[in-house]
């Protein structure tokens, strides 16, 4: 319990961190980032035949980018490592086919590239620039509005959900499976509530300043 | 079942692409239609709420823990199009500030759990709900439906994972659909228990959603039906029509008993094998039926328990909302 309770506060101060450190990559604009980023990833998946030539050169380049940005190195790697898992679950099923490990392999190192890729982009891009460069791309309003409220609330419910499950646990001992679960469950009910009155009182207050 | 980036090729990643936009687009267009500005801030909320809810793990045996996926929670409380727009702006977040989910397979993802997970659910959902009425079939409902899109999801998942040919059907198909038929227990189980929890605390927010089947029009339905449709022709019927063909095209090119799949986890349903159907995908497919049975009556049970419980209720948890 207190492990995990270490993981959430750790959880909420590692969201972007580092996007808005000083540095000649966090100071290009996002659009750049963005466009950069994704060729990157587009390049390293979907070329035909892939080299370790090429890979090599891409992940330099990012090493490259990484000590250009001055995002701790260490932070990355963590990112990088706490991450990882995800695509070893699935690349895993990749081993049982004829010739395997090389598949198995080459998809390990194409997905690192772009994973390593995209925690770049995110901690050296404040959200709210690649959500105006997603504006001007034309995307729905109500998706921007939607990520927009999205992005500014969800430290605020991090933080309610660490509070209610603070109070949980000092009152409660140790508990038992199915007690963790009904207990979860109402937190998760409650967070749902909260967040619905907390929806209504934005609502009124941004009626109040004049928002359409 | 977040895809990350590097297990689908150019042409799965486009087509993956097209369905999302037009699963998304519905839901926006539909959204922007009956939907007051009021629920704009909500849906921003909802969003954060389903992230952070995706956050809180839940402790499954021997250590491990899962957490929810939550498109059938965010489609009983918010309705379908609203949840379909929830669950992607999660996903979007996900991807783009956590590099959780490729930027590539960000169509995939969003098809798999946002289009697929939400629409399909919804689609048991309110079947279900016509069937039973009442907080019971409300419980019952949502909870077999966050059961069944899991296991579409996971599906969908794996047709996409064989069409780029990085995991083989064969493969993918009985691993995908086996785990995530244990996986879909747990998130049927917690999708029921919270919904359970906001009808006792505010019945009115439940309530608004309970008259919602078929409210927005027979078009916009047909016009999920068609992405969901076209989802299903391009990454699973090639795979799993053509059954004998298929199946020995698996087996020969797989070059593998197909006994040799054992799933990572164990349960009594993974190691299901029909005696006389020798092939994983078929026996995975019997496993589902037999299994969706099972889920069902499980959710028959704990919607009876959730209900009728409620009386003498007053566990601590009650609390924890004063806090």
């Amino acid at each position: 319990m207190t492990l995990h309770r270490k993981n959430r506060t750790v959880q909420t101060n590692f969201l972007d961190r580092y996007s808005r450190l000083q540095s000649p990559l966090h100071r290009s604009p996002a659009s750049w980032k963005l466009l950069a980023a994704l060729t990157l990833v587009i390049v390293t998946v979907g070329v035909p035949r892939p080299s370790w030539l090429q890979f090599a050169f891409t992940a330099v380049l990012l090493i490259v980018i990484a000590l250009i940005s001055t995002i701790p190195l260490w932070f990355l790697l963590k990112r990088l490592i706490l991450l990882e898992p995800f695509v070893l679950g699935v690349a895993i099923l990749t081993l049982f086919r004829p010739g395997g490990v090389e598949v198995f392999v080459l998809i390990l190192v194409k997905s690192t590239l772009c994973l390593f890729t995209m925690i770049l982009l995110s901690n050296s891009t404040p959200f709210s620039e690649l959500l105006a460069v997603l504006r001007r791309l034309h995307v729905p309003a109500v998706l921007i509005t939607t990520l927009a409220l999205m992005y500014r609330y969800l430290f605020v419910l991090i933080d309610e959900a660490e509070r209610m499950k603070r109070a949980r646990l000092s009152r409660t001992f140790a508990p038992q499976r199915a007690r963790t679960w009904i207990s979860l469950a109402t937190v998760i009910g409650q967070l749902f509530v909260r967040s619905t009155e907390r929806a209504e009182r934005i609502f009124q207050a941004m009626t109040a300043r004049g928002w359409k | 079942m977040h895809i990350p980036d590097g297990f689908l090729d150019t042409k799965t990643a486009v087509t993956t692409v097209v369905l999302a936009a037009a699963g998304v687009g519905i839901a926006l267009r539909r959204v922007k239609r009956e939907i007051t500005p009021r629920t704009a801030p909500l849906m921003g909320l909802a969003a954060a709420f389903v992230f952070v809810a995706q956050m809180l793990n839940f402790p499954v045996a021997g250590g491990t823990s899962g957490h929810l996926m939550g498109s059938v929670l965010a489609v009983v409380l918010l309705g379908p199009s609203a949840g379909v727009i929830v669950l992607t702006s999660v996903l979007v977040v996900q991807s783009l500030l956590f590099a959780d989910g490729g930027i590539l397979a960000l169509g995939a993802n969003v098809l798999n759990m946002a289009v697929v997970g939400s629409v399909g659910g919804y689609t048991v959902y309110s079947v279900v709900r016509r069937l039973i009425t009442g907080d019971r079939g409300r419980l019952l409902a949502a909870a077999f439906a966050a059961w069944c899109s899991t296991v579409l999801a996971s599906i969908f998942c794996a047709g996409e994972l064989a069409w780029s040919g990085t995991v083989t059907w064969g493969l993918g198909f009985p691993a995908m659909a086996n785990v995530h038929m244990v996986i879909g227990v747990g998130e049927a189980l917690i999708t029921a228990m919270v919904i359970a929890a906001v009808g006792r605390m505010r019945p009115d927010l439940l309530r608004l959603q309970s008259g919602a089947p078929g409210n927005g029009g027979y078009v916009n339905l047909v016009a999920y039906g068609l992405v969901m449709t076209a989802g299903l022709l391009i990454f699973v019927v090639p795979f799993g029509s053509p059954w004998p063909d298929g199946l020995e095209k698996v087996a020969a090119t797989l070059g593998f008993e197909s006994r040799a799949i054992s799933p990572p986890v164990s349960s009594p349903l993974l190691d299901y094998q029909t005696p006389g159907i020798g092939s994983a995908a078929m026996a995975t497919i019997m496993a589902g039926l037999i299994g969706s049975v099972i889920v069902f009556g499980l959710s028959w049970i704990l919607a009876r328990s959730l209900t009728t419980g409620r009386a003498h209720d007053t566990s601590p948890e009650k609390q924890n909302g004063a806090d």
